[in-house]
């Protein structure tokens, strides 16, 4: 176990470091240099240029640079933003929570919501409930998070004026108001975002569970189960539905990065002050140190996401065999 | 009948797998013929009075907010955004079959390094590959799109016929041509290939799907198909802007995304459980 544990982690830290390769490989595809974009918003002297591309080390050789790079990832010296003009890593930490509760409030979402309809669905195999709520959810997957919040917005929050549309709290509130006035009102803003992202990205979630619950309804033991006259409804969620709740666990990695990139364009449309929006902004403003950031810290999470999924899933599932 | 003809007969049968075929083949019509019909998706007839004009008998789809024909650009743009979608999907399942038939069939080292360069492309979400690439370069005539796009999608697919691939490696008739001396080339082209055509073939249906949502999403973020050429995404940018006025102009275009990314999946799916019946 603990051999496997290590060299579990050794291929995670290996795959990271490939992906930092080509992440800078990939950044230096693009013809001409990271800054020449820049001109084009606004015209510079080539002292400036040459000012700006000593400060950015870009007259350095390539090899150096990449020496910087590498270095830079490993001491969380990612370099300074040109929009912002602070270091990434600043602005990244600043703009974390924001992301942290948008994105737990979107997994708790999708996931309550998405075992419970998988299950709904599985034990109503092959009804109208069954097909109708699978053409939904693939519809949902099949619907652009960007537009879903914008229709969203829209409808419930300008139409109906329901919900608020845009940042994370009221500005008109003072700041020292009570703390449960705060909390209503983040929570206001957060629902339209958190529901697009969660509508958005629910298909997976529902066919895991239905399809991880039709494999134990198979199994003898729910034959016994009903054979001894238990009522419907244990049978399903007290017997079956605790042992098809391993295989969705292995969801969470699969289901990360369609999270990271939800999130880019809904934060982004709800103005929500978080990593997702600072993403969105650094690509379209030709921010690239902000832009590297964003992509490391993505990539990170996701190898860290599938490592955690694994060892999860072989400390639960005793039938996993570390090889 | 060939496997895949017999599949692809299979999924007409399935109900979600015609509708999906139907509807596709329809967005597919309007895409190429729409635009031969309808007004000029740039032009401007009347700059003041036919702004942001709603759905009427003349403008079904209304006008946007420089007074154009909504409807027309959702139609061309839908060109833009198949033709993108295609090509790319077409260029990244080659890469990804020649990459999973030589892996998987070569074995040794060059599986070995190939598929740790996949696992490590596949860390980082495709959005943020293609940002990486797109924040610095100047502005992407379409067909670079397509180039990028194509090129950031074959990972998945790579893996998926390696793995068909080993599996196939231990079949009688590849041992049995192996025997024979057939060359590595006619095992791989005359043997292996095909027989990876199903799943090839699924991955294809669902990648242009993901494609379409994908350059859907770079063009909004400004970074895709550059105005004033009309695509889905850009579109919705667009109306963005004027979404309380022409909330039509944004409306459609996302529809539009909606029915055509559904009807692939909707057939990728039905296509997936004829290839390979155990996963129903």
């Amino acid at each position: 176990m603990t051999r496997w544990l290590v060299r579990r982690t050794v291929q995670a830290a290996v795959t990271f470091a490939i992906a930092v390769v080509l992440m800078f490989v990939l950044m230096r595809l693009a013809p001409g240099d990271p800054l020449s974009r820049l001109q084009e918003s606004r015209p510079m002297s080539p002292q400036e240029m040459a000012h700006l591309r000593a400060l950015y080390q870009l007259d350095q050789p390539i090899h150096r640079q990449f020496a910087k790079f590498v270095r830079g990832v490993f001491t969380a010296d990612l370099g300074t933003s040109i929009e912002h003009g602070l270091p990434v890593t600043t602005l990244i930490a600043s703009r974390l929570p924001a992301t942290l509760l948008l994105g737990g409030a979107a997994i708790l979402l999708n996931f309550t919501l998405g075992l419970w309809l998988g299950v709904r669905q599985a034990v109503r195999r092959g009804s109208h409930v069954d097909r109708a709520l699978t053409v939904l959810s693939l519809a949902g997957y099949a619907t652009p998070s960007f537009w879903l919040g914008l229709v969203l917005a829209w409808l419930v929050g300008i139409r109906l004026g329901w919900l608020p549309v845009a940042g994370m709290r009221d500005p008109l509130l003072p700041p020292d108001a009570p703390w449960p006035a705060r909390m209503v009102d983040v929570a206001a803003h957060l629902v339209l975002p958190a529901l697009t992202l969660s509508i958005v990205t629910i298909a997976g979630t529902m066919r895991y569970q239905r399809n991880a619950l039709l494999e134990v309804l198979r199994l003898p033991f729910i034959g016994t189960a009903r054979a001894k006259g238990l009522p419907e409804r244990a049978v399903v969620w007290r017997h079956a539905w605790r042992n098809a709740l391993f295989p969705v666990i292995t969801l969470f990695g699969l289901w990360l990065p369609l999270l990271v990139t939800g999130s880019v364009f809904v934060e982004m449309v709800f103005a929500w002050p978080g990593l997702g929006s600072l993403a969105a902004s650094a690509a379209s403003s030709r921010d690239y140190p902000l832009v590297m950031g964003a992509a490391l810290l993505a990539a990170g999470l996701v190898v860290t996401a599938s490592l955690l999924t694994d060892l999860a899933y072989a400390l639960l599932d005793p039938r996993v065999r570390y090889s | 009948m060939s496997p895949l003809r017999h599949a692809l007969a299979r999924a007409w049968r399935d109900p979600r797998g015609r509708a999906g075929a139907l509807i596709l083949a329809a967005v597919t019509l309007g895409a190429m013929i729409g635009p031969h019909l309808l007004p000029d998706p740039l032009a401007q007839p009347c700059v003041l009075t036919c702004r942001d004009l709603g759905p009427s008998l003349e403008h079904p789809f209304g006008t946007d907010d420089l007074s154009r024909d909504v409807l027309a650009r959702v139609a061309t743009g839908g060109r833009i955004s198949l033709g993108v979608a295609l090509l790319a999907v077409a260029l990244s399942v080659t890469l990804g079959a020649v990459t999973g038939l030589v892996a998987g069939y070569l074995g040794g080292a060059v599986d070995t390094m190939l598929m740790r360069l996949v696992d490590a492309a596949l860390a980082i979400p495709r959005l943020f590959l293609l940002l990486l690439v797109l924040a610095v370069w100047e502005q992407v005539p379409v067909l670079v799109l397509v180039l990028l796009i194509g090129a950031t999608g074959w990972f998945g697919t790579g893996r998926l016929v390696r793995g068909e691939v080993l599996r196939l490696r231990e079949e009688a008739y590849v041992r049995a041509a192996e025997a024979l001396g057939a060359s590595r080339r006619r095992i791989i082209f005359r043997h292996l290939l095909p027989n990876t055509a199903g799943p090839l073939l699924v991955a294809a249906t669902l990648g242009v799907g993901d494609v379409i949502l994908l350059e859907a999403g770079l063009s909004f973020l400004g970074l895709g198909v550059q105005p004033p050429t009309p695509s889905w995404g850009g579109m919705i940018l667009d109306a963005k802007a004027v979404l309380v006025a022409a909330p039509w102009a944004g409306i459609f275009p996302g529809l539009a995304i909606v029915i055509t990314v559904l009807a692939a999946n909707l057939f990728g799916d039905a296509l997936r459980d004829a290839v390979d019946p155990r996963g129903a």
